[in-house]
């Protein structure tokens, strides 16, 4: 592999949804046209609201649901073309690590097992070797070994969100999609969380795919953010330069919008009219004409690309005259 | 001097697990005036929720009850009432008529067979005796209010036809229909977008602005609570351990619970800085105490850095560190 490859590169992605014999309905389409890299050992997050595409990002990568079409090529090799056994040796570097620490941990497992059916379905490893990945994956994320016995509802919401930690370091991946880890604990034990997340991804040298709705939440961990809207990219910067000089005008009303911890600065906020269209039916053109302050009649004719304003950060969004 | 809308003197609420009564809140005192927003903050089990649900007499009653305090609201006539004798039916009729309620999630606490126009008008004809037609027409005014564009087709609506954010719209249209003097808001705005979130903060204010009713806003977020609240009362294991004005809060916490929790908070634009600095996001080291375990004394004190013996040794009472702002640290001075 050469240096400058990326280790995950998605190309023109897109999902459709289409109605099934128990659904009725017009198809959704989750994603259009989604392009993006991860150079190796790097952090991306994707954020958007609710309907964004992000969880469908996240899932289609590791080909949990099939993409419509597009391509998604770890280390060159494009998985979207592998067979079963090949896709189950290639998610051996491919881990996931789900919001809800009550629902993915099954309540039946000891965390043992839980931590070793990774191993096992993979078929490596005896038993004391599996034991011996567990113990070391418990270690990593600070948790006592004698957890290995216990049983899920014996740990409190930040201890399982370690174990879901724990779970996907098992396997030591190289590749890791964390979808809303920190989403459902609270505030003094989500700092927690994504301190040990950034210590593990730089020690292991990991590659993630960081999903949160929350933008503060991204802004610690991810090299690059990408933000999402109705299933396409709006933005994508390097974290500092989107943080400091957000471009796209949904980007902007995004961080605007989260609510300040300084009651002195109130109302200062740019608020957004309206609700995100149904992805049944999303806009023609920019799909974020709708509820966009600057919108302008060109906006309803062509779906803007993505293009480069400064090194490495891109926007989709054909005016130029937005104000900072 | 007007007595306040709402006034919680020394609620204990208890629930009772395995056969034993276990405290979910203790010693709250808490007041709202007409016009005031009072936001409850704290992380799960502080017994933000508990605190209420005790308010509108909605503990469920196999497990929780109140077992000591005052909870009293002055309804619309001026009358001061106490709730915690008042059988079902008598506190049915305060609920609908004096406090309204808002909850975390529109799509349970709407009937989903039921239209929006329908929801809103029930309260309105069994609370305020009004006819149907009388009513319905009140729903769409209702409906109109919380910025529902087209209210008269909505008003014909299920709820599954509306979004997330016109559902919690809907939900604040029935909790005034009645044009109660206390709303009592628990996580409002939790399950929504956060420019969605932006919009219902925003609601909230211009109604209050116009209706003058107190607001209960529970969240765990203290962003929101600096968006919209006066007043602050921080929970901790069932107590408050701090309380004052936003802006003194904000300013200056003087609890180290409230200090750990105002630092671990992510602020837009400065996470950077830490991660080019090589910092970590600073925390708060452990983990909130059960609360059938608590620990004796302050039940911070495992996790503080300031704790002294004397902080194990016995509860801090609320001390009084301004004219307006109190906190349960024995050590605020040094804060």
């Amino acid at each position: 592999m050469s240096a400058l490859a990326p280790y995950l590169s998605v190309r023109n992605l897109t999902k459709h949804f289409a109605p099934t014999a128990f659904s009725r309905g017009p198809v959704v389409k989750a994603l259009q046209d989604i392009s993006f890299d991860i150079p190796r050992g790097q952090v991306v997050g994707l954020v958007g609201e609710s309907g964004s595409g992000k969880t469908t990002i996240g899932r289609s990568v590791l080909r949990l649901i099939e993409p419509t079409s597009g391509e998604i090529r770890f280390d060159g090799k494009d998985i979207v073309k592998l067979g079963a056994g090949d896709l189950r040796r290639q998610r051996r570097n491919m881990q996931y690590i789900f919001q809800d620490p009550f629902a993915s941990l099954s309540p039946r497992m000891t965390i043992g097992q839980i931590l070793t059916e990774g191993l096992d379905i993979q078929r490596i490893g005896n038993r004391a070797e599996r034991r011996a990945r567990a113990e070391k994956a418990l270690a990593a994320v600070e948790l006592p070994v004698d957890a290995c016995d216990r049983y899920a509802h014996e740990f409190s919401g930040g201890q399982r969100q370690r174990i879901g930690i724990a779970r996907a370091l098992t396997l030591e991946p190289e590749f890791i999609v964390a979808d809303e880890p920190v989403s459902a604990l609270d505030v003094s034990i989500q700092a927690q969380v994504i301190n040990l997340l950034r210590d593990l991804q730089l020690r292991l040298g990991l590659t993630m795919l960081f999903i949160s709705h929350d933008l503060a939440v991204v802004e610690y961990i991810c090299d690059t953010v990408i933000v999402l809207y109705l299933g396409r990219i709006m933005e994508i910067a390097p974290a500092a330069s989107l943080y400091a000089r957000p471009q796209h005008p949904y980007t902007q009303a995004l961080l605007s919008a989260v609510p300040s911890p300084d009651p002195t600065k109130r109302l200062k906020r740019q608020i957004l009219k309206g609700d995100i269209p149904s992805p049944a039916n999303p806009p023609s053109g920019c799909v974020f004409r709708t509820r966009c302050p600057y919108v302008i009649e060109a906006c309803a004719g062509v779906v803007p690309e993505l293009r480069e304003t400064e090194a490495g950060h891109l926007k989709a969004c054909i005016r130029d005259d937005i104000p900072a | 001097m007007e007595a306040p809308i709402l006034q919680i003197a020394g609620l204990r609420a208890v629930f009772r697990i395995a056969g034993r009564d276990i405290a979910a809140v203790q010693d709250i005192d808490l007041e709202i005036g007409s016009g005031e927003t009072v936001a409850l903050v704290g992380e799960s089990g502080s017994g933000k929720s508990v605190t209420s649900l005790s308010i509108m007499g909605l503990l469920a009653k196999k497990i929780g009850h109140i077992a000591d305090g005052h909870i009293s609201i002055r309804r619309r006539d001026g009358s001061v009432t106490e709730l915690t004798g008042l059988d079902a039916e008598q506190l049915r009729r305060v609920r609908g008529n004096d406090i309204g309620m808002v909850f975390q999630e529109p799509m349970t606490s709407l009937n989903p067979v039921y239209t929006i126009g329908e929801q809103i008008a029930e309260p309105i004809r069994i609370h305020l005796g009004k006819s149907h037609r009388e009513a319905s027409a009140e729903a769409v005014r209702l409906l109109t209010q919380v910025g529902i564009p087209d209210p008269a087709r909505r008003a014909k609506q299920y709820p599954h036809e509306l979004s997330g954010g016109m559902r919690q719209r809907a939900t604040i249209a029935m909790a005034l229909a009645c044009d109660p003097t206390l709303l009592i808001a628990d996580e409002p705005t939790t399950a929504l977008d956060v420019t969605i979130q932006a919009q219902i903060l925003d609601l909230l204010a211009d109604l209050q602005a116009e209706h003058g009713m107190g607001i209960l806003f529970v969240t765990h977020n203290l962003g929101v609570v600096a968006e919209i609240a006066d007043r602050v009362a921080v929970m901790y294991a069932g107590r408050i351990v701090e309380t004052g004005p936003v802006s003194e809060v904000f300013a200056r916490p003087r609890h180290p619970y409230t200090i750990g929790l105002m630092r671990s908070l992510p602020r837009l634009g400065q996470a950077t800085a830490l991660k080019a600095a090589g910092k970590p996001l600073p925390t708060i080291a452990g983990n909130v105490p059960s609360l059938a375990m608590l620990p004796k004394g302050c039940s911070f004190a495992p996790r503080c850095p300031m704790a002294i013996d004397a902080c194990r040794a016995a509860v801090p009472p609320l001390l009084q560190v301004s004219p307006t702002q109190a906190s349960r640290c024995i050590r605020w001075e040094e804060l």
